[in-house]
């Protein structure tokens, strides 16, 4: 089996390298240029036709297509109860801090590596006719296959520097696709905005590997969980004061997973990154890369059960991120916006999940989600592919007669999202809603309530999108409607996949994650203190916090066919009357400009400061250029200090906070 | 052992090289072209010297390796010999030497003087790190300034007067210091020897060293270089040729903490733990304030010089974590970040060559022209920005663990510093490659010929492959660090029973 385990993750990479390096124009122009027809961009860039070889497209598909089928196998195998470690050689020594390359197999990996893997067999095979129009189209696969192994260290490992290893792996592949088409500005920014707001998850989660360090002396994960229990309530000296040890750990490692997983304060970057092409939404920011973090608080399990207040912490921001994003999503325009906005609100239910310790309920509506989310992005897709571009649903309308195949699969999707009954939502995401109500606890009825609310936006927001896409009056020119058609073959079969997933993988898996046998299922790879019985909790949960999803469901369906088929007059005078809670919604809490007024526009500030001011008048000005004149009016100085020039005054002003932190770092420990 | 001095050999190397080219007459296309070959060949011979010198060095061992001792004055000897913690650097050296010489291959200005400069500047580089006696250090130490400042004063840009100036004045000041200090050493211990110095646990007086750490950090701070003495670096930087810069940057700027860890640490114990938390006061402040000063500029050699000095923030930050992690993490660091900078500043020096600008605002786009060029800046961006798989990634992890162990609130301040990298490391790639490419004087531009590709390629798959076999570099210096953690430690016991011994 261990060859399998390597073949599963490897080959990925090594298609990656074949087709990054040998398949596109790096090292094509050495000394000259690549010809002229790239002048004739037109800002769009993926309007010229390939016209390199096919077989870096092919090959990459070809493998991910084969691993997606060993998967599979190491599902079922790992299910039968076997667990593996593969260790491929050592990594990092010093003096105690040991990290091996190896991978960890257990039920845990073993779900994601049928996730990761199907998605992304899915969506390359579907990119060969979403991207064919592409002239950078090795790159693109190139990146997808890099991006899959990085996804896949990340899952299999086995301790937490590996893990780290995949953690920015898979964020410098998503960066690299978001800014895939570089010629386009929008995309760039998002790029970078995508890769420096989840380094400021990374900071938590280096942090979080320094303390694991401290305390356990070790950062492997055999090593450091069963030493978890005995470090149960003690504290270490930490930022100069004593912190319990596992709500620190377990709190920095969120922090992580909150940039990763693009939870609430640290979300803004992930409905940017929808200026990637659809493909790699539906792979990277629907169905594995954001799960990163529901996956990084599962593994770490025998630490979240003894840490109680970072328990609840998860609880508070999953519950908070799936009520907001599904605010946000209710008013947007953009297609592939509400799509992303439900992710990211989808995601807070798995924390919840997470958070009030029914782990293999969130680790199953992770299962579930990536099947529906990514048919909805690529159905999303091929409404884009077949609109030539466009993705404002006012702009649309009536499609339906035209996409008949693409409206089955968003329908699928859709009724999956809302959680229509059997279909794969109705299992994973009613248990999450069930499981808080379960929990019997303040933040967890806090989290019911905002998980009920937010599963009547759902409901609400993807039938609009429903609706406004494909029925009532069109909105679409004549012209563009006579172009209008299901997409070939090749995007349409891979979709199949992702609906069967989408109907049945609740039915068919249900009982195995979440059933009477879960705990034989999930074996060692979940750990559950001695007083977590969730689960049992969870059946006696009374009716009507049971069926209130399924009412809300409903509700929203009948409120959304009210407001965009029967009377469509309605949802424009609530944005009348309600202008600026429209806006607020529609500009996404404002949580943009905010960042940007206190964050970015500071930074750059304070950089030109420190250069001018204090590089340049400061020391330099005391320092060398001082020394050389030095016949230095003072009193000419003096004057100047008094003219009050801001920078003087704000350059003391930090000179102030240079003294506190010395202070702190002084003092504490 | 082999008998043979080697390491003479391999220090003294490229001075012959230079004294061939010196008897070079002539000025014309094939005097000119022998130069260069003669440069070329021995840069290339002292790398495999070098590499013969790994080949036979034994990391286990104990002590100095490949002693060579020859008494000279009364007051200082040609001692010779290296460990783990300087034979790394001279291996970098070596390694480098080649590609500058190889990037240089188009200079037209006095190539003669030119050739001469960098290989008597590679002697004294390597003489830095293999001299066992104090004053022979100081001299290849100090030595090395006066090369620098003819590659800068002559060939360096437009501002290079008040560059090299500045260069002149900062380091000056600190080696007065370190003078002194080697001086009061000698009057103390009655030797300049620095491998009888470290033979046992320093033994020089608690007030003492204060006294003389300072002095040495005078000097090795303003080497690394630290804040706020950082401010000549940016501006030697731009007006530096190609070749200087990555030499400045690849090499020069280790030599302080390569100091450090010879001598501050292991010699003035004590001094070392007093000043520790005011070093990493300095550290911290030069992570983010320099990255956020990197994030302001315009120039892309100043935005990379800005990015150095906040690297090693990270080194010092290491070394006065003194423990495992943070020595461990200093000294590859100091690697990584030598390959990295070197590749980025050879890097600006390919677009440098072809337009004649350093300034950001003039680029854009590249990518469309230029991919493989595009490809390996990415990667060395990446490294820069201490992406896990990249050798940058080792250094910083290991002295950010290593200062978590000793103070949470320094870690805490200076990981900041990877979003901050992040942000203007990105910033810069966006703004010179990506985007539409509109102006008219890029629309011609070609793409890294193979001479370039061949400097940057070696330096690319080490960057790589140390980042997931970082034991290739670590091996060598694993017991020199762990003997000089037990060096610091027996000081700190000795001052502490000597304590005991007064009190009772």
């Amino acid at each position: 089996m261990n060859t399998v385990f390597l073949t599963i993750v490897f080959l990925p990479l090594l298609g990656a390298l074949i087709a990054g390096l040998a398949g596109t124009a790096v090292f094509r122009y050495a000394g000259s240029a690549p010809p002229a027809v790239e002048h004739a961009d037109d800002g769009e860039g993926h309007h010229h036709a390939h016209d390199g070889p096919r077989w870096p497209m092919l090959l990459t598909t070809g493998l991910l297509i084969v691993i997606a089928v060993l998967s599979w196998y190491a599902f079922f195998d790992v299910a039968a109860g076997h667990t593996y470690r593969v260790v491929v050689a050592e990594w990092l020594r010093s003096g105690r801090l040991v990290a091996p390359w190896a991978l960890r197999i257990d039920m845990l990996s073993a779900v994601m590596l049928v996730v990761v893997t199907t998605v992304s067999a899915v969506v390359h095979v579907y990119s060969l006719g979403y991207m064919s129009h592409d002239p950078h189209q090795p790159r693109f696969f190139a990146y997808l296959s890099f991006f899959t192994f990085a996804m896949l260290m990340l899952v299999t490992s086995d301790n937490l520097l590996q893990m780290f290893f995949g953690w920015e792996g898979v964020g410098l592949a998503s960066y690299l696709l978001i800014g895939f088409w570089y010629t386009r500005p929008a995309a760039n920014a998002a790029a970078i905005k995508a890769f420096v707001v989840n380094r400021v998850g990374d900071f938590g989660f280096a942090l979080g590997i320094f303390a694991t360090f401290a305390v356990f002396g070790s950062i492997e994960f055999t090593a450091i969980f069963e030493a978890a229990p005995a470090m149960a309530g003690k504290t270490f000296p930490f930022l100069g004061g004593e912190h319990d040890i596992l709500t620190t750990i377990c709190l920095l490692l969120f922090m992580g997973a909150m940039g990763k997983s693009a939870q609430f304060l640290l979300h803004t970057w992930l409905p940017d990154a929808m200026e990637g092409p659809t493909p790699v939404s539906a792979l990277i920011h629907a169905a594995t890369m954001v799960t990163a973090g529901v996956f990084l608080v599962a593994r770490f399990s025998p630490f979240y059960e003894l840490a109680p207040a970072a328990q609840n912490v998860v609880i508070l921001i999953g519950a908070i991120t799936a009520f907001f994003a599904a605010t946000v999503g209710l008013v947007q325009r953009d297609i592939k916006r509400v799509i992303a906005y439900s992710t990211c609100s989808q995601l807070g239910y798995m924390f919840v999940a997470m958070g009030v310790g029914a782990y293999g309920v969130g680790m199953f509506h992770l299962f579930t989600h990536a099947f529906f989310k990514a048919l909805l992005f690529l159905g999303a897709g091929s409404v884009i592919h077949a609109m030539s571009d466009e993705q404002d649903m006012f702009r649309m309308g009536g499609l339906f007669p035209y996409l008949k195949k693409t409206w089955f699969f968003m329908l699928v999707g859709t009724l999956a999202l809302t959680g229509f009954p059997f279909t794969a939502g109705y299992f994973s995401k009613d248990a999450i809603i069930e499981a808080a109500f379960a929990a019997h606890s303040q933040p967890g009825m806090f989290a019911f309530w905002m998980l009920v609310i937010a599963a009547l936006f759902t409901s609400f927001y993807s039938w609009r999108l429903m609706f406004l896409t494909f029925h009532g009056k069109s909105r679409v020119s004549r012209e563009t409607l006579a172009r209008v058609h299901d997409s070939p073959p090749v995007m349409i079969l891979p979709l199949y996949v992702l609906a069967a997933g989408a109907l049945f993988a609740g039915v068919l898996f249900a009982g195995k994650f979440i059933g009477a046998s879960e705990a034989v299922f999930w074996g060692k790879a979940i750990y559950r203190g001695p007083h977590n019985e969730i689960l049992h909790l969870m059946h006696e949960t009374p009716a009507w916090a049971k069926y209130a999803a399924t009412v809300m469901m409903a509700a929203g369906f009948a409120t959304a066919w009210l407001f965009y088929i029967a009377s469509p007059a309605i949802p424009e005078k609530l944005a009348e009357i309600f202008r600026p809670l429209y806006l607020f919604l529609y500009n996404k809490w404002y949580f943009d400009e905010l960042y940007e007024r206190i964050f970015v526009r500071p930074a750059f500030w304070l950089g030109r400061l420190l250069w001018k001011g204090g590089d340049g008048k400061v020391i330099d000005g005391f320092g060398p250029n001082g020394v050389a004149a030095r016949v230095l009016d003072v009193t000419a100085w003096a004057s100047r200090l008094q003219t009050g020039y801001l920078n003087h005054y704000a350059f003391a002003m930090l000179l102030g906070l240079a003294a506190l932190v010395t202070y702190l770092m002084m003092m504490g420990g | 052992m082999s008998g043979w001095p080697i390491l003479s050999a391999v220090t003294l190397l490229p001075l012959i090289g230079a004294l061939f080219i010196l008897v070079i007459r002539g000025e014309d296309e094939i005097a000119l072209r022998n130069m260069r070959w003669t440069a070329l060949f021995t840069t290339a011979f002292t790398f495999i010297l070098s590499l013969i010198l790994w080949s036979n060095f034994d990391p286990a061992a104990p002590g100095f390796q490949f002693q060579e001792r020859y008494g000279w004055f009364g007051l200082m000897s040609y001692h010779l010999g290296v460990d783990g913690l300087g034979l790394p650097f001279v291996l970098l050296t070596a390694f480098l030497m080649p590609g500058v010489i190889l990037a240089s291959w188009h200079v037209d200005k006095r190539v003669k003087e030119y050739m001469i400069a960098f290989l008597v500047l590679e002697t004294l580089m390597i003489g830095v790190f293999v001299s066992l006696d104090l004053v022979l250090f100081y001299l290849f130490f100090e030595g090395g300034l006066i090369p620098m400042f003819l590659i800068i004063g002559i060939w360096g840009g437009p501002n290079r007067i008040y560059a090299t100036f500045k260069f002149f004045l900062y380091t000056l000041a600190g080696s007065v210091f370190m003078l002194l200090a080697i001086m009061a050493i000698y009057w103390q211990t009655g030797t300049t020897d620095i491998a009888q110095l470290l033979a046992k646990p320093s033994a020089i007086p608690a007030g003492m060293q204060t006294w003389l750490w300072l002095a040495f950090f005078a000097s090795f701070a303003v080497k690394m270089p630290m804040w706020p003495v950082h401010t000549w670096l940016p501006d030697a930087h731009v007006e530096a040729p190609t070749a200087g810069s990555v030499v400045l940057a690849a090499i020069l700027l280790k030599m302080g903490g390569y100091g450090f860890l010879r001598f501050s640490l292991p010699m003035f114990p004590l001094a070392s733990e007093m000043f520790a938390p005011f070093v990493f006061v300095l550290s911290v402040v030069a992570i983010v304030y320099t990255s956020l000063v990197a994030l302001a500029q315009e120039d892309i050699k100043k935005l990379i010089a800005y990015s150095s000095v906040a690297h090693m923030g990270f080194v010092t930050m290491g070394i006065f974590a003194m423990n495992k992690q943070g020595l461990d993490g200093a000294m590859f660091q100091m690697i990584s970040h030598g390959l990295v900078s070197g590749a980025l500043f050879l890097g600006v020096g390919v677009i440098y060559d072809r337009l004649h600008t350093r300034q950001i605002a003039a680029y854009g786009g590249l990518v469309h022209r230029m991919p493989m060029y595009a490809f390996i800046f990415m990667l060395f961006t990446m490294a820069n920005v201490g992406l896990p798989g990249t050798s940058g990634f080792i250094g910083e992890f290991l002295s950010l663990t290593g200062a978590f162990l000793s103070n949470t609130w320094v870690a805490f301040f200076a990981t900041t510093g990877v979003i901050l990298s992040a942000a203007y490391a990105l910033w810069l790639y966006r703004r010179v490659f990506f985007g539409p490419l509109e102006k008219e004087t890029l629309k011609s531009i070609t793409d890294m010929t193979w001479r370039e590709a061949s400097i940057l390629l070696p330096l690319a798959i080490l960057t790589i492959l140390f980042g997931i076999q970082p034991a290739l570099v670590t091996d060598i210096f694993n017991h020199s660090v762990n003997a000089l953690l037990g060096q610091v430690q027996a000081g700190l016991d000795m001052a502490a029973s000597v304590q005991q011994a007064v009190a009772q």
